[in-house]
């Protein structure tokens, strides 16, 4: 029951939402679609770096890399 | 009776993979990906070359990386990742002699756009010669509020087998879930922000060797060697090591990314840790990203600080003090501080026969380790009064990306 709460949540909140007005305009957005505000914007790089990191550290996740292996013995 | 308890499995399995998606995604991709939600990632290819030295270990590799539009709203992926590994660490030069190996990473993935909803699955696996791994990752990513925010929810799960080399059986078997959710919100025109909640599990189940007896291994890498005081010799001695079956962490992310007056941009990140392992860790990370003509150059720094395990010791006082031991570095009260700097060249802005731009990158970090209770034990003297350890460490990456 309360899975399908939380589900019927999730789901609503977009839909609920279809009216609203953004305060920040599709037009005015071409700061945030440039390149350079994308830290992430080389993903072969972000991989990399992320496996690099988690086989030298005890701290994991919310990374949002993923994969297997180690690589570290 | 039978059918009873195959449809219970099943409604059990259900369940959990439904709640996991739920409570797994508050986090995830966030940031500037907002501000280019619902579209599918750019058709590029990249080709790298990754190196890392530093406290005795090398390891270097390519990475390629290719990513094409299938259809108008689906996008897939491959990549090939290698990791050739030279290590005489000091965990190695302790327990063992120095060894080479490699490791091959394998992924494919596929991204379908409907609407403002982006449905993402893919798979990877690793193989290297004592480790082999598959991971099967999931992730549903919503734009909403005139896609001023996104939330992404994840899961993926993991199964490792764990030898040694020379084995031809397993020693251990681990099963690793990941819940995530992620959310991002545009602020205003020259600010986004995002979280990200992560949780993992993993799961060991400890193997037989081929007389039946148990391996000992379970989470633990199977070379290493707690250490205890040797009081027959006063010296230390070294025996296989002893971790839990289960690990379960949790890890959450606050990143911030600001668009200055001028066309340069600030990349902040705090990430904060805790296991059930006892330790915790805190991560600061701030970018600061700079075009200049054809160049975009990005200098960042890092700092992270952890605590350690309950059941991590560099000097026990015996041997099979406790039930649980280790002397993993990784597992120590360390700090670690970083520099770097990447600098990107774009070529061919107005393309160049199929191909619409590229650029050529070349990356450097420097890295510090400062450990605060692992110590030298290759110097000798009174155990437990050797100098503690640190190292530094250079990455370099270079890398061609195409755009098509």
């Amino acid at each position: 029951m309360r899975l399908l709460f939380l589900l019927m949540i999730s789901l609503g909140i977009p839909q609920g939402c279809s009216s609203w007005q953004p305060w920040v305009k599709p037009y005015e957005r071409s700061n945030l679609a440039d390149p350079i505000m994308n830290p992430d914007r080389d993903p072969v790089s972000v991989d990399y770096v992320a496996h690099m990191h988690k086989t030298r550290q005890a701290s994991r996740g919310a990374t949002g890399g993923s994969g297997g292996g180690c690589g570290c013995n | 009776m039978g059918q009873a308890v195959v449809v219970a499995v099943i409604k059990s399995m259900c369940n959990k993979l439904l709640s996991g998606i739920i409570l797994c995604s508050i986090i995830l991709l966030g940031l500037a990906q907002a501000a280019q939600a619902t579209v599918l990632p750019e058709e590029r290819a990249d080709v790298m070359y990754h190196s890392y030295d530093g406290g005795g270990v090398t390891v270097s590799g390519p990475s390629i990386l290719v990513r094409k539009n299938a259809s108008t709203n689906t996008s897939v992926y491959y990549n090939y990742y290698i990791d050739h590994i030279s290590s005489a660490s000091l965990d190695v030069l302790t327990g063992g002699s120095p060894y080479t190996e490699h490791r091959t990473e394998q992924s494919g993935g596929i991204d379908y756009l409907h609407g403002k909803t982006t449905t993402s699955l893919s798979y990877t696996t690793s193989v290297e010669n004592d480790y082999k791994s598959g991971t099967l990752n999931f992730n549903l990513s919503q734009d909403f509020f005139g896609d001023l925010s996104t939330l992404t929810l994840g899961y993926t799960h993991g199964k490792d087998l764990v030898s040694r080399r020379g084995l031809s059986y397993d020693l251990s078997e681990i099963s690793r879930q990941n819940y995530r959710v992620g959310f991002s919100q545009i602020l205003s025109k020259n600010m986004v922000v995002g979280l990200n909640w992560e949780t993992i599990t993993d799961d060991a189940t400890e193997l037989r060797d081929n007389t039946g007896t148990l391996s000992g291994v379970t989470l633990n890498n199977p070379y290493r060697a707690y250490s205890y005081y040797d009081s027959t010799t006063g010296q230390r001695g070294f025996a296989p090591e002893k971790y839990p079956n289960t690990h379960t962490s949790n890890a959450f992310a606050i990143n911030g990314s600001y668009y200055l007056p001028f066309r340069a941009a600030l990349h902040g990140k705090v990430k904060f840790y805790q296991d059930s392992w006892g330790i915790t860790a805190t991560t600061y990370q701030l970018n600061y990203t700079y075009p200049l003509a054809s160049w975009i150059f990005d200098f960042r720094t890092r700092w992270y600080s952890q605590s350690k395990a309950d059941f991590y010791s560099d000097l026990f006082a015996r041997q099979d003090e406790y039930t649980f031991m280790a002397r993993d570095r990784e597992l120590a009260t360390f700090q670690s501080t970083s520099i770097g700097v990447t600098a990107s060249w774009d070529f061919a802005k107005n393309g160049w026969g199929w191909v619409d731009k590229g650029s050529l990158n070349v990356s450097f970090d420097h890295m510090e380790f400062d450990y605060k209770d692992y110590r030298n034990a290759l110097v000798g003297g009174t155990p437990g009064t050797e100098p503690l350890y640190g190292y530094g460490a250079d990455i370099y990456q270079l890398y061609v990306s195409i755009w098509y």
